[in-house]
């Protein structure tokens, strides 16, 4: 159908694979999501951090340069899990920031200018759609998550020597997984959320709140129950704890509690962290209600029964 | 890697008559909740054009959706080119466009990249998709205001980008609900005319859903009428007025209680509308000029006699008052 033609006329050229349509969403959601200057400037100072680990890594393995600032080697922090571990912490709360600023609108958007039976009309499933969304945010968030980290952890193999990579190539399931749940946790409560409230400010503020109310009432529950039970229904203990699972650094047996009674006598109580299959549990039930909504909500047409 | 070529094949290949029929009904049943919104709908539909009509909650938009595969059917199913509604909606959806009703666009786009996008979802890839997008804007007359957001587009411009939505990918069949909802005359005129080209190229079948007798009047070549959830009528347009020729409408002066007698013996029906109207629909072998012989016989002027051939209003109030089915 040329220009000039102006008639209707069907399509005859080859098609595209079906396997991977659902990337067409984050591809053309980019778009919009660079678009703001403010939000593209955010998204470098995510590296920062990056660039920082970078430099450490580098100064362990440069003895001139440390020479010549005049730093004392055993002053520099050892690499090792718990630096990774360190830094993948540090990339999830940037990661949150990044998620709470481009996932509400993702698809309350759509609901709200019923664009849903525009995608479903097409050869596009409802999973493909759920998929395209998650994946704006799983990409971006997997951009300054993971994927550094995991070039990091093969500068540092490089630069320390095959012994080195052999001994800690565990370390390489630990923080692809490590930033893959945090960013499809993310992912998956950013897209419910959005699908539920239409307004992005509300959607905004309720994400937040999911995150920090809950803290706060744990660490209630923590001090008044004299446990850190509490930490189960916040979802950043939760996630440093699986973290640190897959690091091997994580100890239930957190600190020591001491109190004094009416008579003055002081006892301490050791405190213990909710064990890792606990904290695996809840995400994957935050994970699966967070399904079954989003599988609620994402329809072409609301059914008034 | 290309789809399989059936779906490219599909897509290019024109109907022919040996083809499976455009929506084959099997005893189609939907229900939500308690209440059956399709009762067992049955037939094959293979106009160019289908005008899908009834009055409100009839069911034309459950039809058309469950067609589309938004809802499942709780009884039967439906066939589209010869493809199952449920088992194989994926291939279904590759072969159709589908035009909503209400207000539906991707907020913060321009048209030109929605409908791209739209195009992209379809299968097309992306270069194709954008120089479809450019074509399809300018074939519905959005050619000037294609990089312009859709936030800012009026009603009427809304309604054409839906329309290029649902045709960029070049759809073998096409379902517009309500297309001209909310329109002023000059753009209800415009999209009439686009909808009756798409009809003409042979290219796309379409089948309209429309409250306005008018329009589909004016697009369509077949109707389905649904009322109550069921089969009122459907029909092709034309054979329904050809099969109404005798039927007359005269204007009478004098008694016509005699004249009426004489009709009735040569065997016409006839419907009085007033003391000077009447509806006669004439049996095989009576001419009119038999109708002058008994008029003067009777005594009887006739004033005024016309052939009246059904309007769709007529065969749509018929199917509201009988609903008599014609499947």
């Amino acid at each position: 159908m040329a220009v000039y033609e102006q008639t209707y006329k069907r399509y005859a050229g080859p098609l595209t694979p079906e396997w991977n349509r659902f990337l067409i969403i984050p591809r053309h959601a980019y778009r919009a999501v660079f678009s703001s200057k403010l939000f593209t400037a955010f998204f470098v100072i995510c590296f920062l951090p990056l660039l920082v680990e970078t430099i450490l890594i580098y100064l362990h393995h440069n003895f001139g340069a440390i020479a010549s600032m005049k730093i004392n080697v055993r002053e520099l922090v050892p690499i090792d899990a718990f630096f990774f571990q360190t830094f993948i912490n540090i990339q999830g709360g940037f990661a949150f920031f990044v998620a709470l600023l481009i996932g509400p609108p993702l698809v309350s958007r759509d609901l709200r200018n019923n664009a849903l039976p525009l995608y479903l009309c097409r050869p596009f499933t409802r999973t493909e759609y759920v998929m395209g969304k998650m994946s704006v945010i799983l990409i971006l968030l997997s951009l300054i998550t993971w994927v550094p980290q995991l070039l990091l952890f093969l500068f540092q193999s490089y630069l320390e020597g095959f012994a080195w990579f052999k001994a800690n190539v565990w370390m390489i399931n630990a923080i692809v997984l490590g930033g893959l749940v945090w960013a499809l946790l993310l992912a998956l409560l950013t897209q419910t959320i959005s699908a539920l409230v239409k307004w992005r400010v509300v959607a905004s503020g309720i994400l937040l709140g999911i995150f920090f109310i809950p803290t706060v009432f744990g660490a209630f529950v923590n001090e008044v129950f004299r446990t850190r039970w509490g930490n189960i229904i916040s979802l950043g203990a939760l996630i440093k704890n699986v973290t640190a699972g897959l690091f091997g650094t994580f100890e239930r047996a957190t600190d020591v509690m001491r109190f004094r009674d009416f008579e003055g006598t002081i006892t301490e109580i050791q405190m213990f962290e909710p064990p890792l299959w606990a904290s695996w549990m809840v995400l994957f039930v935050i994970c699966a209600v967070c399904l079954a909504l989003l599988s609620w909500k994402v329809k072409a047409y609301e059914v008034v029964r | 890697m290309a789809l399989p070529a059936t779906v490219q094949e599909e897509l290019i290949r024109p109907q022919t008559v040996d083809d499976p029929p455009v929506i084959d009904l099997h005893g189609l049943s939907v229900t939500f909740g308690r209440r059956q919104i399709l009762k067992g709908l049955r037939g094959d539909l293979r106009g160019k054009a289908i005008g899908l009509l009834g009055p409100n909650g009839a069911g034309k938009t459950t039809l058309i959706h469950t067609l589309l595969g938004f809802h499942h059917p709780n009884a039967g199913t439906a066939q589209i080119f010869g493809h199952d509604i449920v088992d194989q909606a994926k291939k279904i959806k590759s072969l159709i466009g589908y035009m909503p009703e209400r207000d539906a666009f991707i907020a913060k786009m321009t048209a030109v990249h929605f409908v791209r996008l739209m195009g992209e979802l379809s299968g097309l890839p992306s270069e194709a998709a954008l120089e479809r997008a450019h074509e399809a804007l300018f074939y519905v007359g959005l050619g000037e205001a294609r990089y312009r957001k859709l936030e800012t587009y009026s009603l009427g411009m809304k309604q054409l980008a839906k329309l290029a939505q649902a045709i960029v990918h070049g759809p073998k069949l096409i379902f517009l609900d309500e297309p001209t909802n909310g329109l002023d005359p000059p753009a209800r005129l415009r999209m009439i005319k686009l909808i009756r080209e798409i009809r003409d190229s042979g290219q796309a079948n379409i089948v309209l859903s429309s409250h306005l007798l008018v329009d589909v009047e004016e697009c369509c070549d077949e109707i389905l009428i649904l009322r109550d959830g069921q089969i009122a009528v459907y029909c092709n347009l034309e054979e329904e007025r050809k099969s109404n020729r005798k039927f007359l409408m005269l204007e009478t002066r004098g008694d016509q209680k005699q004249f009426v007698e004489a009709l009735s013996k040569l065997g016409c029906e006839y419907a009085i509308s007033s003391d000077s109207r009447l509806k006669v629909v004439l049996q095989d072998g009576v001419e009119v000029r038999d109708l002058y012989r008994l008029a003067g016989e009777t005594q009887v002027q006739l004033r005024r006699l016309s052939y009246k051939r059904d309007s769709l209003e007529d065969i749509f109030l018929k199917a509201m008052e009988n609903g008599y089915g014609g499947l």
